[in-house]
């Protein structure tokens, strides 16, 4: 297992259950991924853990895990992939070790994007997860006055989160004309006072040592700068909310095949509907195998960790049909209505790809 | 689903989007004990105000992307539903002798106490009338969000949709 974020967590937690030895390995210092800096209630059903909130999820996910012994290694970086399943770790920048895996599940994540534009590069300007594990995490406040770029939910939840930790939220810009983010977050951060502008951009951040100034501008239907639109907001810090972009260093180098799905991500493994990668007992799950939630990871990983334990010999084909179809019906539930059915569509594409492979 | 143009620009829903969503209660269902208030127009997959309630009375069924559907026969107004949305989305008011009421989730600190004195902002969070704060609900079950009951002027009961935050280190 690479990567003990929401996705691996549950794979390696459903291959325990059914007995087979896990290794979970992850380069941080400390597992859960991503869950541990969310800390707004999740959405979903009560067997998605909704109405939970994201740290609350990774206690118990964490605690499950202890409880059935899974090997946790952290602060081990698994830097290569040979043939044969032959896992090269390095433990603690010091130690490098192989070790050889009937079956691996991927699950490295993903990285946010960023944007550049002149002044990028001051300090004030970061990724809004960045700004989210500041808060959240190390509870440090990186500045009183945010400009927040991206509308969607992570720019919109952690504009709202921004607020809770004490920042005013100056506004939050959208390239597109319709605002990206779930109604019921934006409403929550519109109704706290934040103007949500659509067919608007930063230009350009300007100040001395730090930033001190964002110009905004609003955009033509051709995303062109309307001229004389410029506006000049007083904050001191940005924050990029423009998507995700799938890690698939380690997939590439275990030689997986890839494919190009924009609403996904980017470039991601294609997959069966067992999670299962072009390489034989490789496993693709989670923001991985295409940007979604960790709602949706958590049950990808479920998948995942089934089908490799039935693959080893841990659970008989009966129990394993039934146990991935409970979980494919659960991950469907997610995928509904008009927010899910573009996921649901484009994560057709990646089964039909594999089939086609 | 309709397009919820005035929701997808200015990020808040329009009198006219909560119509469409049957989600804008009347002033008769507002009158007297009031009506739980529901404003989830979009279709997303979430369904904890249906799972928190103990009547039956707030259901989404399956798919869980339908909107929720209030049967008002059904609801006590025991207001479990306003700190289980995840979106924040549910309040309750009420409208008797020209006074209104709002029961509200809150998420921020410092939380407002009885007595307190605050201004009462609309879906914009643009301020709209003086309120004043009756209660502030904590309890452990709400998993770390508030139910604050405010009062106000009655003719703005509409409007009202919750309450301006008090600045850290300002008044």
């Amino acid at each position: 297992m690479a990567k003990a974020g929401p996705a691996g967590l549950c794979a390696a937690i459903e291959l325990k259950k059914a007995g087979a030895p896990v290794i979970l390995m992850d380069e941080n210092g400390a597992p859960g991924g991503q869950l541990f800096k969310q800390i707004h209630k999740f959405f979903g059903s009560r067997e998605h853990k909704a109405g939970i909130r994201g740290f609350d999820i990774g206690k118990e996910l964490l605690a499950e895990s202890i409880a059935l012994g899974i090997d946790v290694r952290l602060d081990t970086e698994v830097v290569g992939i040979e043939r044969g399943l032959k896992l090269w770790a390095v433990e603690k920048k010091a130690r490098s070790y192989t070790e050889e895996a009937a079956a691996i599940v991927l699950a490295t994540g993903a990285t946010e994007n960023a944007l550049s534009f002149p002044g990028w590069t001051l300090p004030g300007v970061m990724t809004a997860g960045c700004a989210q594990t500041l808060i959240n995490v190390h509870r440090v406040l990186p500045g009183k006055r945010v400009l927040m770029i991206g509308s969607g939910n992570v720019g919109v939840i952690v504009s709202y989160q921004l607020m809770q930790a004490g920042a005013e939220v100056v506004a939050v810009l959208e390239a597109l004309p319709r605002l990206g983010g779930y109604g019921v977050h934006t409403a929550k951060v519109r109704r706290a006072g934040v103007p949500l502008r659509c067919s608007t951009t930063i230009l350009r951040a300007e100040g001395k040592e730090s930033v001190e100034r964002a110009v905004i501008a609003r955009l033509d239907e051709r995303f062109q700068p309307i001229p004389g639109s410029e506006e000049t907001l007083e904050v001191d810090t940005i924050c990029l909310a423009v998507g995700l972009t799938p890690a698939i260093e380690l997939s590439c180098i275990a030689g997986c095949s890839q494919i190009y799905v924009p609403e996904l991500g980017g470039n991601m493994p294609i997959h069966d509907e067992f999670m299962r990668s072009s390489v034989d007992s490789v496993y693709v799950v989670g923001d991985l195998a295409g940007i979604e939630e960790a709602s949706t990871a958590m049950e990808e990983g479920r998948l995942a960790g089934i089908h490799a334990a039935h693959a080893m010999g841990y659970l008989d084909e009966a129990s394993m049909s039934a146990k991935a179809e409970e979980t494919r019906r659960r991950l469907s539930a997610l995928r509904q209505g008009a927010f899910g059915q573009k996921r649901f569509d484009a994560k057709r594409r990646i089964l039909e790809k594999k089939a086609a492979v | 689903m309709s397009s919820n143009d005035y929701l997808k620009t200015m990020g808040a829903p329009s009198f006219d989007e909560l119509e469409r969503a049957g989600m804008l209660p009347s002033l008769a269902d507002l009158a007297g004990r009031g009506c739980v208030c529901v404003e989830c127009v979009e279709e997303i997959p979430c369904n904890p105000c249906e799972t928190s309630c103990p009547q039956g009375a707030l259901v989404v069924g399956y798919p869980i992307t339908n909107l929720p559907v209030v049967d008002r026969s059904k609801c006590t107004l025991c207001g479990l539903c306003i700190a289980a949305c995840p979106g924040l989305a549910i309040t309750i008011k009420s409208v008797e002798a020209g006074n209104a009421k709002i029961r509200f989730p809150w998420e921020y600190l410092p939380l407002p106490a009885a007595g307190d004195e605050v201004e009462m902002v609309d879906r914009l969070g643009e301020a709209v009338c003086a309120g004043k704060i009756l209660s502030v609900n904590s309890a452990a079950k709400n998993n770390r969000t508030a139910v604050v009951t405010a009062a106000f002027p009655a003719a703005f009961v509409q409007q009202v949709a919750s309450i301006r935050r008090k600045r850290h280190g300002t008044v």
